[in-house]
């Protein structure tokens, strides 16, 4: 069995107030744990800290980790003194029990479950419900839009028949129905960790996100595109062929469109579970070729010799 | 392991869940529950506890709060404002997410 310093973990001193101990753990799980911090190592480290944390604060569990002795260094082999086991309650899977493969946290979790028993007589074979576990799923927008079947590799902690707690890989096929759309959640019943004494197994809930499209932009279920015109395109109106999830689609634009106008193509975006689905937006970007042929430019400077359009109209009357 | 394909359900609006249900779902007890409501944290539907329905979009947000405020060992009125403000980043972030993609070019 490997050492830990509790203390260490925690920050602490051996002789640390409860109120100190607690004090410390409250800043270290608000750092570390999972559901705030950004760290990549945080499930880790909020756990180490939970674990010290849970037997800290338990006056007999404190004692008895006390008496363990402060010989040792973290992670160094060791075991208990001889009598510690009578003295602070029996050791897991008594009988062929060997200090050598369990974990200390193990050790902490065996005596709370002995103080339990002792107060509450035999333990009780209450069904408890399997616990819900939450996956991170990212869809493509054409698996969003025709829905899709996913194998989702998972591992979830389950506890084997000996109550020791392992990662189990399980592959599990799930539906997507078509109308998933960025920032939603989906249920699947009877997904997550097994129910024990015929308890209900848990949940598994899955957060849904969209992976970025190389042409179509998500916006709950409406879809935008960026649609490029040459300036006489958006002058003097034309018909263009647009992609959509569906495919290809003619969209006419109309004459005088500026840049940023958005043109609708309705029900072309992403299906909704119930209902019309989504549109799709075109926003019109005037772009201008990068190189000018002669008859271009000569063309260009007629225009803007004929023309009597002042784009900065507005600019002139305000500083008048 | 392969156990087959499962279907999934909405966690959203569509999706009405009562009191025992929202409960079971968020892995807190029937009374945290109801604290939430009388903190404002969650509005239901309908008078009386047994009449109420929730719309299940509030699960994610109830159950990181109520992971973090068991494992911060914080009381029922913090959970309610933890899920207060998760419910409002949801909110944001879609927000953020409708911005950008009408925005484009890169933003």
């Amino acid at each position: 069995m490997k050492y830990k310093d509790y203390y260490a973990i925690l920050g602490v001193k051996r002789d640390a107030s409860a109120d100190d101990i607690r004090k410390a753990y409250r800043k270290l799980a608000q750092k570390y744990h999972p559901d705030v911090s950004k760290d990549p190592q945080g499930e880790e480290k909020f756990k180490e800290v939970a674990e010290a944390y849970q037997t800290l604060k338990d006056p007999e569990k404190r004692q008895a980790y006390d008496a363990l002795g402060t010989a040792h260094a973290s992670g160094e082999q060791f075991r208990p003194p001889p009598g510690w086991g009578e003295r602070y309650g029996e050791p897991p899977n008594e009988g062929q029990f060997s200090f050598d493969d369990v974990d200390l946290s193990d050790l902490f979790e065996s005596l709370s479950r002995g103080q339990r028993g002792q107060r509450g007589g035999a333990r009780a074979k209450r069904a408890v419900r399997g616990e819900d576990f939450e996956v991170a799923v990212r869809l493509t927008l054409e698996q969003a839009f025709h829905g899709t079947q996913l194998d989702l590799r998972v591992a979830l902690p389950e506890y084997d028949d000996k109550g020791a707690l392992h990662a189990v890989e399980k592959t599990i096929k799930a539906r997507i129905p078509k109308g998933a759309t960025d920032g939603q959640r989906l249920r699947l019943r009877g997904q997550g960790g097994k129910g024990f004494n015929g308890g209900a197994a848990g949940d598994l809930y899955l957060d849904i996100s969209l992976a970025p499209h190389a042409i179509f932009r998500a916006s709950g279920h409406d879809l935008y595109l960026d649609l490029a015109l040459a300036p006489w395109e958006a002058a003097l109106g034309a018909t263009v062929e647009i992609p959509t999830l569906a495919g290809a689609v003619n969209l006419k634009v109309p004459a005088g469109t500026a840049a940023g106008a958005r043109l609708r193509l309705g029900g072309r975006g992403l299906p909704r579970p119930e209902g019309t689905p989504g549109d799709l937006y075109a926003v019109a970007q005037i772009v201008n070729p990068t190189v000018l042929t002669e008859r271009e430019r000569e063309l260009y400077r007629e225009l803007a010799q004929a023309s009597r359009f002042e784009p900065r109209g507005h600019l002139a009357k305000g500083s008048a | 392991m392969n156990t087959g394909t499962e279907a999934a359900f909405w966690m959203d609006t569509r999706t009405r869940l009562t009191l025992g249900e929202i409960a079971e779902s968020c892995g807190i007890s029937e009374s945290v529950v109801q604290e939430l409501v009388e903190y404002g944290a969650l509005t239901p539907s309908g008078g009386r506890p047994s009449e109420w329905v929730f719309g299940a979009e509030c699960v994610m947000s109830v159950r990181k709060a109520a992971r973090l405020c068991n494992d911060l060992e914080l009381e029922t009125s913090a959970m309610a404002l933890v899920v207060s403000f998760l419910e409002r980043i949801h909110e944001l972030e879609a927000q953020v997410r409708r911005l950008r993609s009408q925005a484009g070019g890169g933003f």
